[in-house]
């Protein structure tokens, strides 16, 4: 194919280096790498806040700061991770990035709505970071009403707004692929041939279009009760502070998986190249992925089955979240049986996919402890339901991305980067990872109570534990940020295809041309159609 | 339970020995799920790993019987520990008739806990062992959530509506109280302690109290003087119905709907009582929302008990 056209061939980074190409580019690449810019700085200013949690959880006193500082660290660690790094992460920048080359498309159905989308995105993390640098905010990520709306002194009105505006771009972006996937693949690209991540953004995107709106209404009536004493949540006039929180997980919920789901994508495209070998239960790995962005919108009162919730509605949404739990199992089951007689090399990206396929099965089992009432009760806001949702949004979520940056990063680059480093760097982030993570269950069953400033002595062992892992995490972290960067000068040419890997996205040279294929591409194969051909064999 | 290294903290509770079976059933799933899906990944790794690059292995496209297999089993697992969580959930929230009452009203950052016999406490909770406590709670602001760990038991603390939570202890002893609804700056300091003590001590405790007026007999004052008994007549010869007996049982509203007058329907109707008539009355009662304290309603509300108690004793 294209490889005649060597390194110095016309692509879509070296077509225009002006800035003005750069914020006024249409291109869904170059907007995948506006996204990678900021998702990369909200994830390091997120970063900060949680090293200075751990900071002074290591002794029990509350040596390192105020409670009222203490606080305002958890909510923006919380609202900058979810908001604006794990929501965005893999679909704004992976998905962005992939989806139009992986249908053989020239770029994505609404071209400038994308460019807006990051606009909107970027207008509402100001307002995030404004607030923060007024004087933070300290409702924690969830605004519990009345808390937010009548007790708070902190600036709830300026970071809900940011998380409202943000919102949009989360809408528009859902509503981007949707016209995308349905519209614009090439030739012979059917459903039944499309790349797993496909499928699974395809999944993301819908939760993304329909639970949304619910997250902005919620948020702009805390903004407008705390304003004008509407009465809508404060039972002093007349509101039900439930019903906020039913609002709220109604979205709150769901996002998880869309932070979740594009990861599973991504993982699915892993294991497949890394195994040599099409993904086991294609059908099954796909319609888990619609059945889990459907049934996860029925289980937010699990959240909520100690907050006085009808003993009824609590089994019923228990019932339900058990329910949700069997995609995830049926994908997992899939990927392993993937690697049955495969063809399995160790490179970075595998490793990330075999440490997301541990860490997000303890994330998942861990989640049906909360789905059981009997047990919830006891667990129920304590450590262990921290540890929980980090195994899945940080051992899952953001190992998934890390993977998927490792994979793509030759294709969006054109460089590949040290083999050695990118593996010691996985291994530490997924040693790093449990040493930080695994005694906060162990707090949890104990009954040390989540968002705590101080806490009774006896908890201090696991907490210093735990910082100690974070530690290691943030040189995890650091590493692959560092030989990225140096990748892109003094990192070796990737070629097109450095993996061996299917999909159109590996057809055409690294980094792409703006057009993505020099022409449409006609699709005349399965997705991952690793097997010989009939021509080999004979 | 011993374990060399503590895993849960100590059972003293009747509950509390449940729910660590429970917790002990889902550890034990979880571990076999994730230990053979780390061993097969781990394996499968070591075994088929790459030893040429030419290699191109067979395909597998499926099996739909292993497909059927991993989503039954787990769903039966799933609707196992669902049926086991339920039921012991029903246990948790269901308070036996004869529990001792004790009143907790929680504000930004303290616990108030009035016991039966009128005493208060800030931040300390003191309850005789082998005995049902049933406690009545809200909140005098935002969420709260009182949970003691030795007891498996939590639940939120809800401004402007009652909750209520209830535990047995089975050993004397002190236990953490916590608060794990984030409440504002000084959540992480809004605990206590729950002192279980042998009967005899418990009484010579309450005895040591001093002469404290019990709730019901401060609400029975109060009831006069914010005009309740104007009105509210005990032969139910006045304007409003009789409130003797009323307690507990299911009365009409001019809608037709039939409530049961609890804790939650009187706090409703003594704050604003034009929402649900009681049906043959005209709807006079003036609303005392912002006239009464949260300590204030809960002691009307022991009266207006204590009324049907005494009925439900002259009956017997």
């Amino acid at each position: 194919m294209s490889t005649a056209l060597g390194d110095r061939h016309e692509n879509y980074l070296n077509v225009d280096s002006s800035v003005k190409s750069w914020l006024l580019t249409t291109d869904h690449k170059r907007i995948a790498i506006l996204y990678l810019l900021a998702a990369t700085l909200f994830f390091l200013v997120g970063s900060v806040f949680a090293g200075l949690i751990r900071l002074n959880l290591m002794t029990p006193y509350g040596d390192l700061v105020q409670a009222e500082t203490y606080n305002k660290l958890f909510t923006m660690h919380g609202i900058t991770m979810i908001f604006f790094f794990l929501i965005p992460s893999i679909p704004a920048v992976l998905g962005n990035f992939l989806i139009p080359m992986m249908i053989g498309a020239k770029d994505v159905a609404f071209p400038r709505l994308n460019l807006l989308s990051w606009y909107v995105y970027i207008l509402g993390g100001t307002f995030t970071l404004v607030a923060a640098t007024l004087g933070g905010v300290d409702t924690g990520w969830t605004f519990y009403a009345p808390y937010s709306t009548v007790y708070a002194n902190t600036n709830v009105i300026v970071t809900a707004l940011g998380i409202f505006i943000t919102g949009f771009s989360s809408i528009l972006t859902g509503l981007n692929f949707i016209v995308t996937i349905h519209k614009l693949r090439a030739p012979g690209m059917k459903w039944s041939r499309l790349p797993l991540f496909v499928w699974a953004h395809y999944a993301t995107s819908l939760i993304m279009v329909l639970g949304t709106p619910v997250i902005a209404i919620t948020l702009l009536l805390v903004a407008l009760e705390r304003g004008l004493h509407l009465g809508i949540f404060d039972p002093a006039l007349g509101g039900d502070p439930i019903l906020f929180q039913d609002l709220f997980w109604f979205y709150s919920h769901p996002a998880v998986y869309i932070m979740i789901l594009p990861s599973m994508g991504v993982v699915s495209e892993l294991i497949a190249c890394f195994s040599r070998k099409r993904i086991f239960g294609y059908e099954f790995v796909a319609a888990s992925s619609l059945a889990i962005a459907i049934l996860g919108f029925l289980v937010w009162g699990h959240h909520m089955f100690v907050s006085g919730q009808s003993v009824y509605a609590g089994m019923v949404f228990s019932l339900l979240s058990f329910l949700v739990a069997i995609p995830s199992a049926i994908k997992v089951f899939n990927w392993t049986a993937t690697m049955y007689k495969g063809s399995i090399a160790y490179d970075a990206p595998m490793l990330y996919a075999m440490g997301f396929i541990g860490l997000f099965t303890i994330g998942g089992l861990t989640g049906l402890f909360l789905a059981t009432l009997g047990a919830d009760v006891h667990v129920h806001d304590t450590y262990f339901v921290i540890a929980h949702f980090h195994y899945i949004m940080v051992g899952g979520a953001m190992m998934g991305y890390l993977g998927g940056i490792h994979f793509w990063w030759p294709k969006m680059s054109g460089r590949l980067y040290p083999e050695a480093w990118s593996r010691a760097a996985g291994l530490i982030l997924f040693v790093g990872f449990n040493l930080t993570f695994f005694p906060q269950f162990i707090l949890g069953f104990l009954g040390m109570p989540r968002r705590y400033h101080v806490y009774p002595p006896e908890f201090q062992v696991l907490n210093v534990m735990s910082s100690a892992g974070a530690t290691i995490l943030g040189v995890g972290y650091l590493i692959p940020l560092i030989y990225l960067l140096w990748s892109l000068r003094y990192g070796p040419p990737a070629g097109p295809n450095p993996w061996g890997a299917k999909g159109l996205e590996w057809e055409t040279p690294s980094p792409p041309p703006t057009q993505n294929f020099e022409k449409t591409p006609i699709v005349t194969e399965e997705a991952y159609a690793y097997a010989p051909t009939e021509a080999e064999v004979g | 339970m011993s374990l060399g290294f503590p895993l849960f903290p100590e059972q003293a509770s009747t509950i509390a020995g449940q729910v660590d079976m429970l917790l002990l059933f889902l550890i034990g799933v979880s571990a076999i799920f994730a230990g053979s899906i780390f061993l097969m990944v781990i394996l499968f790794a070591i075994k088929y790993r790459r030893r040429s690059e030419k290699e191109r292995p067979r395909p597998i496209l499926g099996n739909l019987s292993l497909e059927i297999i991993w989503t039954v089993i787990p769903l039966g697992l799933a609707l196992i520990m669902f049926a086991w969580g339920a039921w012991l959930y029903f246990a948790i929230n269901s308070p036996p008739a004869d529990a001792m009452e004790v009143f907790v009203v929680a504000k930004q950052w303290m616990w108030k806990i009035q016991q039966p016999s009128g005493m208060r406490e800030i931040n300390e909770l003191h309850v005789p062992v082998d005995r049902p406590v049933k406690l009545t709670m809200t909140s005098e602001d935002t969420i709260h959530s009182f949970f003691v760990p030795e007891f498996r038991v939590k639940k939120d603390v809800v401004p402007g509506r009652y909750t209520t939570v209830w535990f047995q202890a089975t050993k004397p002893g002190e236990y953490h109280l916590f608060c794990t609804q984030y409440c504002g700056t000084n959540h992480a300091n809004m605990i206590g302690r729950i002192v279980v003590m042998t009967p005899e001590a418990y009484g010579a405790w309450v005895r040591g109290g001093g002469a404290a007026e019990s709730p019901a007999v401060a609400g029975a004052r109060l009831f006069q003087r914010s005009g309740c008994a104007g009105c509210h007549l005990p032969d139910g010869k006045g304007p409003a119905p009789s409130l003797v007996g009323v307690f507990g049982k299911p009365v009409t509203l001019t809608t037709k709907q039939t409530v049961i007058a609890d804790e939650a329907y009187l706090r409703e109707h003594i704050l604003t009582p034009g929402s649900k008539v009681v049906a043959g009355y005209p709807p006079i009662m003036p609303p005392f929302k912002g006239l009464l304290s949260e300590d204030q309603l809960v002691q009307i509300i022991a009266y207006i008990k204590s009324l049907a108690a005494e009925q439900k004793a002259k009956a017997e």
